[in-house]
């Protein structure tokens, strides 16, 4: 219960400290983040890149660089968006290289279970990066986002692996187009 | 617009202010003008001004409570005029706040509501800090733990752990969805603050982008695709808006042609607004109930006129009527309203003899911390491009880092051993600086 005659003296106070504390408080997603982002152990692969400066760790972009697979060679921009809501919410990952892959779309969308339906708030930033890393270990021909790819993949692998080749080099795989990523 | 009469308006109101009883908090003070000083001294902040905003504002003002703010960022839509009856179709398109505002001081004289139409991010701490009441009638997660934080961030405690009363800024929160709704209320530092309790939300449903792109089997597949891949294809650098008619429009065809394509049926422009938007069908009923329950809580928590609802209730309106009310526990270490754990150094001590001091006191025994401070990165262990940006900070005094305050809170994470298992963990620290007077309060008192 409030003390109604407490009240109009104690106002008088208030107004007082919180003049001090207009600062924005760090939401408890952002204090999580802080967190993971402090144990990333990452593989040699990858780097890790704070456009925002490093009070700004709710969007970040990582570069990967398989070091082995059908993918060697290759240098692969992905950008992270975190929301208030982690780690409720799963991070929103897209790819900004263009690239011949089963699993990631010509628009970047990548097919990651732990990204979507099975993401659980226990999971962090390693692990989303551990998985984005077998996608290149071991792209898979299974559910694809890209049909054509997958299907390469499934009944030629020799083929498959020219494609990817061409399409990191700066070629054309089909009818599309793909920018030097080597 | 002719004032109702006010004969009567007040007895019940009154009679439960005016009388003893049996559920009384131990401060209630019953008198005839009780409920004339609750409308003199009392604020009470009204967030949203949707389904359960409209009805909490008539509730509040019909209890007795004059000053009242309401904020919400949204225009009236012909949608909403089922159930948000401040609301005509001729306000379609003003600000939910000032129409709301308005039609209720037309039927309730002497109550005054200064309508907000704008986000609630937007506001300074100042503008939280002058109410004494917070009620919510909000309809996400996001808004709820933003001004849960808020509220709670007002929150001190003493040397001992106990929080300090006048620091205390209780919520009622409101929500509802269908025929389920619930009311809570929210005393920081008694009471589990949103945070506490986050983990009672199941997860979003999602689904693998690959059965949107290769195996849809369920309408919702067919408008998600729609959404979340077709929309990019067709429409690439534009973001899609979920609030914009066309876009929606386009959605839903897509999702339809799509349908076809697989056999699949089900798929209307209601169904694609819920999917998209996330959407359940709002009752008129369940926002009524809820609102009721909110605004009889905030009448006990200002004048002690009865228990308060301790702390959580539920209500199901799916069949029958169906109302429980649960006693949740606090999260000892909660983030968000827990006190920390409290840390007394020198001002002349640096960052580096901080997390130094963090291995060896007691409480905390965490090794390789790093450190932060209201959304500044004062030092990262990890990874080596962060570690580098803020090694500087290392030699510098933690008190010059805080801003030269008398106290204030860090968040520190690193690892911790427990029962010989070495694990991470984020604490709250409450750093307080020796021989340093506290702001200017003492001032004033001189």
């Amino acid at each position: 219960m409030i003390n109604l005659f407490k009240i109009k003296g104690q106002k008088r106070e208030e107004a007082a400290n919180a003049a001090g504390r207009t600062v924005k408080k760090q939401s408890p997603g952002e204090l999580r983040l802080q967190k993971d982002i402090s144990e990333l152990n990452l593989p040699n692969t990858t780097k890790i890149s704070f456009p925002n400066g490093k009070d700004d760790l709710m969007s970040f972009e990582i570069s990967i660089k398989p070091d082995e697979g059908y993918y060697l060679g290759g240098t692969f921009i992905f950008t992270f968006q975190i929301s208030p809501s982690y780690p409720h919410e799963p991070p929103k990952v897209k790819c900004k290289t263009k690239l011949y892959h089963p699993n990631i779309d010509l628009e970047g969308n990548v097919c990651l279970n732990i990204l979507r339906e099975d993401w659980k708030p226990v999971l962090n930033i390693n692990t989303v990066i551990y998985g984005l890393n077998l996608l290149f270990s071991q792209p898979n021909d299974e559910d694809p986002l890209n049909h054509e790819a997958a299907a390469v993949l499934r009944d030629n692998p020799r083929l498959f692996e020219t494609n990817v080749k061409r399409a990191m080099s700066g070629g054309y795989v089909g009818q599309v187009h793909f920018p030097r990523c080597m | 617009m002719a004032e109702v009469a006010t004969e009567g308006r007040w007895k019940d109101v009154d009679r439960l202010l005016s009388r003893h009883g049996n559920l009384v908090s131990a401060e209630f003070d019953p008198r005839p003008n009780l409920r004339e000083d609750i409308g003199e001294y009392v604020k009470v902040l009204v967030v949203g001004a949707g389904g359960l905003g409209c009805e909490l504002l008539k509730d509040l003002a019909l209890s007795g409570f004059k000053n009242i703010d309401v904020i919400d960022m949204d225009t009236i839509e012909v949608s909403n005029l089922n159930r948000q009856f401040l609301f005509r179709l001729q306000d379609v398109g003003k600000s939910k706040a000032e129409v709301a505002a308005k039609r209720v001081m037309e039927r309730v004289s002497g109550v005054n509501i200064v309508p907000h139409f704008g986000r609630i991010e937007d506001k300074e701490l100042d503008f939280y800090s002058n109410f004494d009441i917070i009620v919510l009638g909000l309809d996400s997660i996001e808004a709820r733990s933003y001004i849960n934080s808020v509220a709670c961030g007002f929150l001190e405690y003493d040397a001992d752990d106990n929080a300090l009363l006048e620091t205390v800024k209780p919520m009622v929160d409101g929500g509802t969805e269908g025929f389920k709704g619930h009311a809570r209320v929210i005393m920081p530092g008694t009471t589990p603050c949103f945070e506490c309790n986050i983990w009672l939300f199941p997860p979003q449903v999602k689904f693998p982008l690959c059965t949107l792109a290769e195996t849809p089997r369920t309408p919702a597949h067919c408008i998600e695709y729609a959404h979340l891949i077709k929309w990019d294809e067709a429409h690439s650098g534009k973001a899609f808006d979920a609030d914009n008619p066309d876009h929606m429009l386009w959605v839903y065809k897509e999702a339809l042609k799509r349908a076809e394509l697989f056999g699949i049926s089900g798929v209307t422009y209601s169904l694609t607004q819920g999917v998209v938007k996330n959407i359940i069908p709002a009752i008129a009923s369940t926002n009524a109930i809820v609102s009721a329950a909110c605004a009889l809580e905030a009448l006990k928590i200002v004048s002690g006129c009865s228990k308060t609802l301790s702390n959580y209730m539920t209500y199901n309106g799916q069949e029958g009527t169906h109302i429980k009310v649960t006693d949740f526990f606090r999260e000892t270490d909660c983030l968000v309203c827990g006190p920390g754990t409290l840390i007394e150094i020198e001002p002349s001590v640096t960052l580096a003899e901080f997390i130094e001091k963090l291995e060896k006191h007691p409480d905390v025994l965490m090794s390789k911390a790093s450190v932060t401070h209201r959304g500044n990165n004062l030092y990262m262990q990890a990874p080596p491009v962060l570690e580098e940006m803020t090694r500087s900070n290392l030699n510098l005094a933690l008190y010059d880092l805080l801003g030269k305050v008398a106290k204030d809170t860090v968040h520190v994470s690193g690892m911790t051993e427990k029962n010989g298992k070495r694990s991470s963990s984020l604490r709250k620290l409450r750093v307080s600086f020796k021989g340093v007077s506290a702001g200017p309060t003492d001032m004033d008192t001189r």
